[in-house]
C-alpha cells in the first residue's frame, strides 16, 4: 500500500474520532451545570422527563473507547505505517510455526533417522503416523486403512507397488499413476469373456475350463506384459497380482466375473496423489512407517 | 439542553449518521480497490478454463459454498491442516469470491491435487461410500447431466468485461471445449485446480 492510502486512512479515521470527541463535547451536559430540576419540557399525563446529565461512568466508558481506538490505530499496521507493535498476521504465523517447529522438530528429526521398517516398534511414531493418516489418507483408504472400492486395502499383504519401506514411502511421497488400458474394442465381447474366465481360474474361482483355456492364449499375448506370464503382476508398473483373489474393483454383492469383465472392457486408472509437497518429507516418513506397521 | 441540537434537527442528524457509516466503508473498503495486494493476480494465476468455469458454476448452483469455504486463514492450525494461507491475489478472477470462515464442511481452498479424480467422483456420487461419517448430500444427477455448452462463451464474455484476461480466441473455442462434458467432470476439473497456484509450505 502506498503512503497515500495510509494517509487516507489516518485522515478519515482522525476526522471520525475528532467528530466523536466534538459530538460528545458539544452536546453533553456537565453535572451541576444547570438546575437539577430542569426538564425536557415533555409532559405525558402529568409525568415529566428530567434532563439530567448522562451517568459519569457511562460517559467515561465512551471516552475510553475513543482512547482505545486511537491506541489501536497507532499500534496496528496501516499500509506503509508498520504500527508501533510491528504486528502482521504473516509474522505471527511465522512465529507460531517457528515455536511449533522448535517444540516438535526434534521429534520429527529423531524419527527421520529411523528406517521406515523399524518405526513400527516405536509407539510414539506409530501414534503420530496414525494421526496423520486419519487427517490425510483416511478419506480414500478408510479410517482403519481397510480401503474401499477402487482404493487399496493397506492392511493386507497384497501390494500394487511393493511393500518395502522405501517403496511405500515412494508411493506416498510422489504418488502413483496406475493405468490399465481398455481392451473392450480389441478383444470384443467374446474375447473379454474368455479372458475373464482365465482370470477367474488364476485366482482359483469357479470358471469354465474350456473358455479359460482359450483365454489363456489371449492373456499370454495381451496381458502378460504387465501382469506377467503367471499372472502374479509387476510392482514396477503397479499391475496387480491376479492370483491372490484380492480385488481392488469388486463391487459388493456383484458377481466377480462381471467386475472383472468391466475392468477388462473399460480399463482402469488408479491415481494416488503425491503428498511430499503437501506434507513434507518428515511426515511422509512417519506415514510410511505407520502404513508399513499395518501389515507387519 | 445542548444535545437537542442533534436530536431535534433531523437534517443534521442524517448528515452525521451518513458520515459515521460511510467513513467506515471508505476506510475499510475503498483502499482495497486500488492497492496491488488485492487487485493483482498472484504469479502464475490463470483464468479458469471453460470446463473449470462450468464446474465453478455447478459448485455455486449446488450451493457447495453453504458448507465449504475457500479461504485458509493465516493461523497455524489452519495452515497445518489445509496448506499455505490464501492470498487475495488468488481470487482476482473469481466473481464472486468464495471466502469465508463458517465451516460446516472442510475448507476447499487447497483441495486441488490432494485426492484423485476417482475419489471425488465416488464421494460426490455417494459421500458415505468413502467417508462413512459424512453428512454431505449426494449429487448423483451430476453424472447424467451435461454442461450447457451454448452458454459457455457468454460466461467468458461476461468475465472478460469484468477484467478477466480471456482472449477472443478463447471465447471462440469455449463451446467446443465444454460440449458433451458431464457436469461431474467439469466440477472435478474445477476442484482439482483449486489452490494449486500457490504451493509449498
Amino acid at each position: 500500500m502506498t503512503t497515500f492510502w495510509s494517509a487516507y486512512i489516518f485522515v478519515l479515521t482522525g476526522i471520525t474520532i475528532a467528530g466523536l470527541v466534538g459530538l460528545i463535547h458539544f452536546t453533553r451536559k456537565m453535572p451541576g451545570s444547570t438546575d437539577a430540576e430542569e426538564t425536557t419540557g415533555h409532559t405525558f399525563d402529568g409525568i415529566e422527563e428530567y434532563n439530567n446529565p448522562m451517568p459519569k461512568w457511562w460517559l467515561n466508558m465512551f471516552w475510553l473507547t475513543i482512547i482505545f481506538g486511537i491506541g489501536y490505530l497507532i499500534y496496528y499496521p496501516v499500509g506503509n505505517w508498520e504500527g508501533i507493535g510491528k504486528w502482521t498476521s504473516a509474522k505471527q504465523l511465522a512465529e507460531e510455526t517457528a515455536a511449533h517447529n522448535e517444540k516438535y522438530g526434534e521429534i520429527f528429526e529423531r524419527f527421520a533417522s529411523i528406517p521406515v521398517e523399524e518405526l513400527k516398534d516405536n509407539d510414539q511414531a506409530i501414534r503420530m503416523g496414525q494421526q496423520l493418516f486419519q487427517n490425510n489418507c483416511a478419506l480414500c483408504h478408510g479410517q482403519t486403512a481397510q480401503g474401499y472400492y477402487g482404493f487399496p486395502n493397506l492392511t493386507d499383504d497384497d501390494w500394487l507397488y511393493g511393500h518395502s519401506g522405501a517403496e511405500i514411502k515412494q508411493t506416498i511421497a510422489n504418488g502413483r499413476m496406475g493405468q490399465m488400458p481398455a481392451w473392450g474394442e480389441t478383444l470384443g465381447t467374446n474375447g473379454v469373456k474368455i479372458v475373464t474366465e482365465y482370470v477367474l481360474k488364476l485366482s482359483g474361482n469357479s470358471h469354465d475350463e474350456v473358455m479359460a483355456a482359450q483365454g489363456e492364449v489371449i492373456f499370454s499375448q495381451m496381458c502378460a506384459a504387465c501382469h506377467s506370464a503367471d499372472g502374479t503382476g509387476m510392482a514396477a508398473l503397479g499391475a496387480p497380482n491376479l492370483t491372490d483373489n484380492i480385488w481392488l474393483y469388486d463391487i459388493p454383492n456383484q458377481d466377480l466375473a462381471t467386475d472383472i469383465a468391466i475392468t477388462i472392457t473399460n480399463g482402469r486408472a488408479g491415481n494416488m496423489p503425491a503428498w511430499q509437497g503437501i506434507l513434507g518429507e518428515e511426515k511422509v516418513h512417519l506415514l510410511a512407517g505407520y502404513v508399513y506397521s499395518l501389515s507387519n | 439542553m445542548q444535545h437537542e441540537r442533534v436530536e431535534k434537527n433531523v437534517g443534521l442528524m442524517a448528515i452525521l449518521i451518513t458520515v459515521a457509516i460511510s467513513f467506515g466503508g471508505l476506510v475499510e473498503i475503498v483502499p482495497l480497490f486500488f492497492i496491488k495486494d488485492t487487485t493483482e493476480p498472484v504469479a502464475g494465476l490463470e483464468p479458469w478454463t471453460p470446463v473449470q468455469l462450468e464446474g465453478r458454476d455447478i459448485y455455486i448452483r449446488e450451493g457447495c459454498y453453504n458448507c465449504h469455504t475457500q479461504m485458509v486463514r493465516p493461523l497455524r492450525a489452519e495452515v497445518e491442516r489445509y496448506g499455505p494461507f490464501s492470498q487475495a491475489g488468488e481470487s482476482v478472477y473469481n466473481f464472486t469470491f468464495q471466502w469465508g470462515s463458517k465451516r460446516t464442511g472442510p475448507d476447499l481452498a487447497r483441495v486441488g491435487g490432494r485426492y484423485s479424480d476417482e475419489w471425488h467422483k465416488a464421494h460426490l456420487y455417494d459421500p458415505r461410500s468413502v467417508v462413512p461419517e459424512s453428512n454431505m448430500p449426494a449429487f448423483p444427477w451430476l453424472f447424467t447431466n451435461e454442461v450447457n455448452s451454448e452458454n459457455t462463451p457468454n460466461k467468458l464474455k461476461a468475465l472478460q468485461t469484468l477484467g478477466v484476461p480471456y482472449t477472443d480466441e478463447m471465447i471462440a473455442t469455449a463451446a467446443d471445449q465444454t460440449r458433451g462434458v458431464k457436469e461431474i467432470d467439469a466440477l472435478v476439473a474445477y476442484l482439482q485446480k483449486l489452490g494449486t497456484v500457490v504451493t509449498g509450505r
